[in-house]
């Protein structure tokens, strides 16, 4: 009930015309001795795309598993429209979150189009005995889920490769066909884990028209990057992590321009030993 | 030549029962990881389970055939497979669920715990049953009336009913199990959990349920090997899961263990090796006290030149 009047007040806040999404507040994660995630508090609205940079290392990836639930964060709350995430990732996807990995975890023994149905599990209601009995209840949704998957392989441009395995396909469209799992699922906030790591610049600029393309759905994306120009072209805000710790956030001049992230990438004039640079600092750039 | 055909017709019988309790290693492998040892008894249960049904039926000897086949039949095998999967899922949930995490060598040893308790408490609580008979030694198995001691001549061949029922089980069973992975929701559900469980939980899957739904296929299997076992050879007792699991096991591992087909495949191509053993081996190694020796040199040899099995892709790790 508080929660809810809290959303609220935030939203009102805002201008009351994006809905705030994702509403992560204070997240903590420790493991062990080492606080990877510390107190980090971030907002995603409908409709926009918040880009999430920082050097390797920074939390970025441990966030995400707070927020879809593969970490249960030590402390700290993560609100999903309005309402507190539940404690497991099979639940947090049926409330309307969705990801990527870092490292494509597809399901590498099934085809393109069976990757995409399974991200459809927790849209469906049939059960084992409609399968069973192969009551007509079953058939319509199997046929409609098959359409639906074919018509999500098309968004991301991956028609005609339906019965291919999985593992099987370039990594480029490995990528994709993540994404069109992900969609599958039909969140309305999708977390991509460095989508365009290994790609080259042309691959690029698809998956930028791409992650357009699924904001003019009316999807928020909340996006881990390393190319900056990808995401300094992209995001609507960006927030940059570093140490676990949420450095500066803001539009993407601000960010770009502020010392403490310039530091935190290229190091400062007169580097002190601990402060080293993260060793993927620049690896975006030498991509591009 | 009429020698090979009827060794070749005995082989697929003994090679279906083998494959079908085999496809419970080898679901149950594919999700969990885990060798459930304790399957051999799961087969056993529901034999006892299909006996105790029999039981209940007012121990019927006198139906038509036509009846016993249609009604007697089915309704033992589904006691059997109620019997069965309600173990099955009761050791899931108390012997091998809190052990998820734990290093692999713990589930496996508990799965031996496992079997030996089901053994043993068959054996001695069996016969506490009102009416029933005692389990210490082998119990006769109902005979179906039609399916038992019947046989059809085919040419030379004399084929016995109950190696057809064996048969068409396996075939049913395979086709029903193929249209469960690859046509249903679940089924792919199960294929997505082997591969990447964390990924399948982020998709919505409810992994405890996908391995609930292994556990209770290859319990329903066994349960039908259980009462094709005991028309067979027309006695069941306590302690014939241990033979039949290890040779079950020993098939889910010629086939190519965590796959379905390589399960049923392994099944067949072991039961018919042992049947031509014993005939076409000359001397004393042709007796049949030495077909498991062959059944196992056969293992033997698939592990050291093709380990990953006769159907088995190559298993590459996990990142």
């Amino acid at each position: 009930m508080s929660s809810d009047t809290i959303t609220q007040a935030v939203s009102a806040a805002a201008g009351g015309g994006p809905e705030l999404l994702l509403d992560a507040r204070n997240v903590t994660m420790q493991f062990g001795g080492l606080r990877a995630v510390n107190d980090v508090s971030l907002q995603v609205h409908t409709g926009e795309i918040v880009g999430l940079i920082g050097p390797n290392g920074a939390g970025k990836t441990t966030f995400f598993n707070c927020l879809t639930g593969l970490y249960k964060p030590t402390s700290g709350t993560v609100f999903f429209a309005g309402e507190p995430l539940p404690p497991q990732p099979r639940l947090v996807v049926r409330t309307g979150m969705a990801r990527t990995f870092q490292n494509i975890r597809l399901f590498h023994n099934m085809t393109a189009l069976e990757n995409v149905m399974v991200g459809m599990y927790c849209r469906t209601k049939t059960n084992a005995i409609d399968a069973v009995f192969r009551l007509p209840r079953h058939r319509h949704e199997e046929l409609a889920s098959t359409e639906r998957a074919r018509e999500l392989l098309a968004f991301v441009g991956l028609s005609g490769t339906e019965n291919q395995l999985s593992r099987n396909l370039p990594y480029g469209d490995q990528r994709r066909l993540e994404i069109a799992r992900a969609l599958a699922t039909d969140p309305r906030l999708l977390l991509l884990d460095e989508p365009t790591a290994g790609m080259n610049p042309q691959e690029t600029r698809q998956a930028e028209e791409l992650i357009f393309k699924i904001r003019d759905l009316g999807l928020a994306v909340l996006v881990i990057e390393h190319d900056m120009r990808f995401i300094f072209n992209l995001c609507d805000r960006v927030a940059c992590l570093v140490r676990g710790e949420v450095l500066v956030e803001g539009v993407g001049d601000v960010v770009q321009n502020d010392p403490r992230v310039i530091e935190a990438y290229i190091g400062s004039p007169q580097t002190t030993p601990y402060e080293q640079p993260g060793p993927g600092s620049g690896k975006g750039a030498s991509d591009a | 030549m009429d020698l090979f055909f009827q060794q070749l017709i005995n082989g697929l019988s003994l090679g279906s029962l083998y494959a079908l309790i085999a496809v419970g290693y080898t679901v149950v492998y594919g999700i969990v990881q885990l060798i459930n040892f304790a399957h051999g008894e799961i087969f056993m249960i529901g034999a006892f389970g299909a006996y105790a049904t029999w039981m209940v039926m007012g121990q019927p000897t006198d139906w038509s055939a036509p009846l016993s086949i249609l009604v007697l039949l089915p309704v033992m095998i589904i006691g059997g497979i109620i019997a069965s999967v309600a173990v099955a899922l009761l050791t899931e949930r108390w012997a091998y669920r809190p052990l998820r995490n734990a290093p692999r060598l713990a589930p496996l040893i508990t799965a031996i715990g496992v079997s030996v308790f089901l053994q043993e408490f068959v054996r001695l609580f069996y016969g506490y049953i009102p009416g029933f008979p005692d389990a210490k030694s082998a119990i006769p198995f109902p005979s179906v009336p039609g399916i038992s001691g019947e046989t059809i001549q085919v040419g030379g061949v004399l084929i016995q009913m109950t190696a057809v029922f064996t048969l068409a089980a396996l075939v049913v069973c395979w086709v029903f199990l193929w249209y469960y992975v690859n046509r249903t929701k679940t089924g792919r559900a199960m294929v997505a959990t082997s591969q990447d469980p964390d990924t399948a939980r982020l998709m919505g899957i409810n992994v405890d349920k996908v391995i609930m739904a292994a556990f209770a296929v290859g319990a329903a299997l066994a349960a039908i090997a259980g009462v094709a076992h005991g028309l067979r050879y027309g006695n069941i007792d306590f302690k014939m899961g241990f033979l039949a699991g290890l040779k079950a096991f020993t098939a889910a591992v010629l086939g190519g263990i965590g796959n379905i087909n390589g399960a049923v495949v392994g099944g067949l191509v072991l039961g018919v090796a042992e049947a031509m053993a014993t005939t076409f081996i000359p001397g004393q190694f042709g007796s049949s006290a030495w077909k498991d020796v062959w059944a196992f040199v056969l293992l033997i040899l698939v592990l050291v030149f093709r380990p990953q099995g006769l159907l088995g892709a190559k298993v590459v790790d996990r990142a």
